[in-house]
């Protein structure tokens, strides 16, 4: 019995947060978050060294062949140092897709180069109606000469800028249910789409609309089959709640420690601010919170494969949580900073920011409790 | 992880021994566990008010004892099994889960116990220890005095040496159990001139002794669970005392950690939200089942979530302790986080009762006995209890985040 992490596991954790620190510290990241598309192609080349875009490939094809907590302690490192590139877009979320729903061809045409770096691909999922379940999915191709044709739009598609495929949600069937839900890939140089960014307040992730007009793919474009698409996507939503807990955790852990490094420099009345019990007891809560959803993440993640019976609901369970102690604790370090928090010039708004697009990112708290609460039978 | 410890990675499974100890334990308790609505039976731990509860509570520790289910960590030549930390926790688990009725033992078996397994002459061990596992000593923690709850150093019961005795002069409060115990383990200051911490000691006291003078208070609840003690040089034998003299402020935080593991348990916690689910199914709001009032699933779903996050730190900390893996500062984030989610969960199902909620065990109409208000004050109890929230939040900013002591 052991309720921990391999010698494998805590290397990666180690190697990332070292290499992290030289090559994606604060400075680094503002850097590039002045970027048009917050994105370094040096950086991106160095974390493609690391192997990071492979972590996910199965070995046949040039990956690492690693799981989802294996993810979940390269996330979190990359939460903590709120890296711009696209790993959770495409080396976790495209990459699941693929690796889930991909036939033999699609897989080996597409894993090698997603593991190589050599493509970046992103999921198109949500509409104007910003829902998750299966209604929530409207664009509806048209049969064609030579395949579908897809005219439309799906928003907060991430790093789609800098993305060369789209793993794109449609509805190929008739209704509002699961049924007639497929997934389509789509090269991002195919003609009639447009990419238009959606500036957002997280300058270190960028979102954008992806717009559609007469794009024509052909049949082998279907990835998972005609109508049977909804399967895997409701798989992507535990994959991606796991994975922006991961994310959220080392987040939190970071923003706590410069609140409390702060207030242990920081001198009011005589005496540093970390000396006012006002202040250490929001150190203490968070820190209450922090410790324990590290627990609830980490078993998210290895249910995944470890008890794939209770995988949902550990994922929204971990989402949920770990969605609410990311706000508060970003909002409490802030306000530990008094003044200087509050100003562009100092780093902490960045993490404050991430926590908010990530606590409304794949279903908000309130949407992950109601699915616990059906998981649960209630 | 840190040096040195195995990393075999996620296992949650028990090795195949520990697993059969599991299902003898059910199968011995399916067999023995005393009928509901008897007098062993009982919500919380301390509030004996009939004396057919006690004797009964006694000899359910003494059957559990003689099957071998009681301090099993103990070393083998205190009358324990030096088991495993994994099977002390199945064994936790087990009872918690099967409802069995709580220790009434519990502060001798993990306070005093542990103290004198550690800290105890041989006379003192052999002395106590044997009666400690069959309960036919029932201890009592005095510590806390009217002048002195957080600040417990500061405390002033006085105990002044005459040739082979301790006179001890002053007044403890909030003595669980003491109206029950035959022994009371108890800070007594033993130097006025040295700086707080360093004139305390740690010292046994038999509550037959004359001079002592127990009057219960009447808690919250109704029940009389702790209670005013008075020493009026009260003569105790200097072999009563528990490590060296004037270093009782040591001995009595080796046990601190000891309670705060106690008051934490999180299968208490999983047990009390299985409890707050099985009321929500069966009870309705505004006409309808209560689980379908969609606030309600909201704060259930909250309230499980916190509660599955505790259970999964806590195979974390059980990990770490196996594997040699350093704990940090998880006994008072345990004690903080279960006592405030034990009162939360409580909260909710207040809510779910709606009127019902205030009724008391007795009453017509009453749901779960009267159980649930009841739990809602004991946790709030508890939240005091044992350094209050606030305590450990000062403990866990200086010893956990580095942040400096308050002026
Ligand atoms: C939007 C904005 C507009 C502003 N506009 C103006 C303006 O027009 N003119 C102007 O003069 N100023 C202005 N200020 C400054 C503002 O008044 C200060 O930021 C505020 O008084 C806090 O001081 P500080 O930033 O130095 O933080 P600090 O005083 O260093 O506080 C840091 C943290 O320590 C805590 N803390 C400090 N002392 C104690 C204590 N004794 N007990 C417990 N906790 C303590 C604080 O609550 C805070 O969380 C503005 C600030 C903001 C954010
Ligand atoms: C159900 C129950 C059972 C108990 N059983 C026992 C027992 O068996 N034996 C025993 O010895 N004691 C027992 N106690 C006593 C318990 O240990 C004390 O109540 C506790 O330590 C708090 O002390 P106090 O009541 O004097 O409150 P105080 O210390 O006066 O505290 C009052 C309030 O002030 C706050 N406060 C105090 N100091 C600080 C500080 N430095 N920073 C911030 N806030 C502070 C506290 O958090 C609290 O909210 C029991 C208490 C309860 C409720």
């Amino acid at each position: 019995m052991d309720f921990g992490l391999t010698a494998d596991q805590q290397l990666l954790a180690d190697s990332a947060r070292e290499f992290l620190a030289a090559e994606s510290s604060p400075t680094t990241v503002r850097r590039i978050s002045e970027d048009e598309h917050a994105f370094s192609p040096e950086l991106f080349r160095k974390i493609v060294e690391q192997g990071w875009t492979g972590l996910l490939v199965p070995e046949q094809y040039g990956g690492l062949g690693l799981e989802m907590l294996d993810a979940a302690v390269l996330l979190t490192e990359l939460g903590r140092s709120l890296t711009p590139a696209p790993i959770l877009s495409s080396a976790v979320l495209a990459t699941s897709l693929l690796c889930s729903a991909g036939s033999a061809a699609q897989r080996k045409q597409w894993l090698p180069k997603l593991a190589s770096g050599e493509v970046i691909a992103t999921v198109a999922w949500l509409e104007e109606g910003d829902r998750l379940d299966p209604g929530g999915i409207l664009l509806k191709p048209r049969r064609a000469r030579g395949g579908l044709r897809l005219s439309g739009s799906k928003l907060f598609v991430m790093d789609a800028e800098i993305a060369h495929l789209f793993v794109v949600a449609v509805r190929t069937g008739t209704g509002a249910g699961e049924a007639g839900v497929s997934l389509l890939l789509v090269p991002r140089d195919t003609p009639g789409i447009t990419v238009t960014a959606l500036p957002s307040i997280d300058v270190t992730r960028r979102v954008y609309e992806v717009k559609f007009d007469d794009v024509t793919v052909p049949p082998t474009a279907l990835l998972g089959g005609e109508g049977k698409g909804w399967k895997h996507l409701a798989r992507l939503l535990d994959v991606a709640c796991v994975a922006i807990a991961a994310e959220s955790q080392g987040g939190a852990e970071r923003a706590l420690h410069m609140a409390v490094e702060y207030a242990k420099v920081r001198e009011q009345f005589g005496r540093v601010i970390g000396s006012f019990q006002a202040v250490k007891h929001i150190a203490a809560e968070c820190f209450s919170e922090i410790e324990p959803s590290r627990s609830l993440v980490w078993y998210a993640a290895w249910a995944q494969h470890g008890s794939p019976r209770d995988a949902s609901r550990a994922a929204s369970m971990a989402k949920a949580r770990l969605s609410d102690v990311y706000s508060r604790t970003t909002d409490r370090s802030v306000q530990i900073h008094g003044g200087i928090g509050f100003t562009w010039e100092h780093d902490i708004h960045f993490w404050f920011k991430r926590a908010r697009c990530n606590e409304a990112a794949f279903g908000d708290p309130a949407f992950h409790r109601e699915r616990v609460a059906q998981l649960s039978g209630w | 992880m840190g040096e040195g410890g195995d990393t075999s990675g996620m296992d949650l499974t028990h090795s195949e021994e520990d697993e059969a100890f599991r299902r003898a334990l059910k199968a011995w308790l399916r067999k023995h566990m005393p009928k509901r609505s008897t007098y062993v039976d009982g919500g919380d731990d301390f509030s004996y008010d009939d004396p057919r509860r006690v004797a009964a509570a006694r000899a359910w520790q003494r059957t559990l004892y003689k099957a071998g289910y009681v301090a099993i960590g103990w070393p083998k030549e205190f009358g324990g099994q030096g088991a495993s930390i994994v099977r002390q926790t199945i064994l936790n688990e087990e009872l918690i889960l099967n409802r069995a009725p709580s220790l009434i033992g519990a502060m001798g078996l993990q306070m005093v116990g542990p103290t004198l397994i550690r800290h105890g002459t041989p006379e003192q061990q052999k002395e106590h220890l044997p009666k400690i596992l069959t309960a036919d000593e029932i201890w009592c923690q005095g510590y806390s005095e009217p002048g002195s709850g957080s600040d417990l150093a500061s405390l002033k019961t006085r105990a002044v040496i005459d040739g082979d005795v301790f006179v001890v002069n002053g007044q403890k409060v909030w003595t669980s159990a003491a109206h029950l115990a035959d022994w009371m383990f108890c800070l007594v200051r033993t130097d006025v001139d040295a700086p707080k911490h360093k004139g305390i000691s740690y010292v046994l006291i038999d509550m037959k002794t004359p001079g002592i003078e127990v009057r219960p208070l009447k808690q919250m609840t109704g029940e009389s669970g702790f209670n005013e003690v008075f020493f009026n040089d009260v003569r105790v034998p200097r072999t009563n005392l528990v490590g060296k003299l004037n270093e009782g402020w040591q001995v009595a935080n080796s046990t601190l950690h000891f309670e705060r593991n106690m008051l934490a348990s999180t299968t208490r916690t999983q047990q009390l939200m299985n409890d707050l689910v099985a009321l929500a199914q069966r009870r309705t709001r505004n006409g309808a089942k209560a689980t379908r009032d969609p606030v309600i699933r909201q704060r259930m779903a909250d309230v499980l979530i916190r509660t599955e996050a505790m259970k999964y730190h806590a195979l974390k900390q059980l990990s770490d302790e196996i594997h040699g893996r350093p704990p940090g500062i998880g006994a008072s984030i345990n004690k903080l986080v279960t006592t405030e989610l034990n009162h939360d969960i409580c909260a909710v199902a207040l809510e779910v009762l709606g009127n019902y909620g205030q009724l008391r065990r007795n009453a017509p109409h009453v749901e779960d006995k009267g159980a649930w208000p009841k739990d809602h004050m004991f946790t709030l109890g508890l939240i005091i209890g044992g350094g209050t929230s606030q305590i450990q939040k000062n403990i866990i900013s200086e010893r956990g985040l580095g942040l400096p002591k308050g002026a």
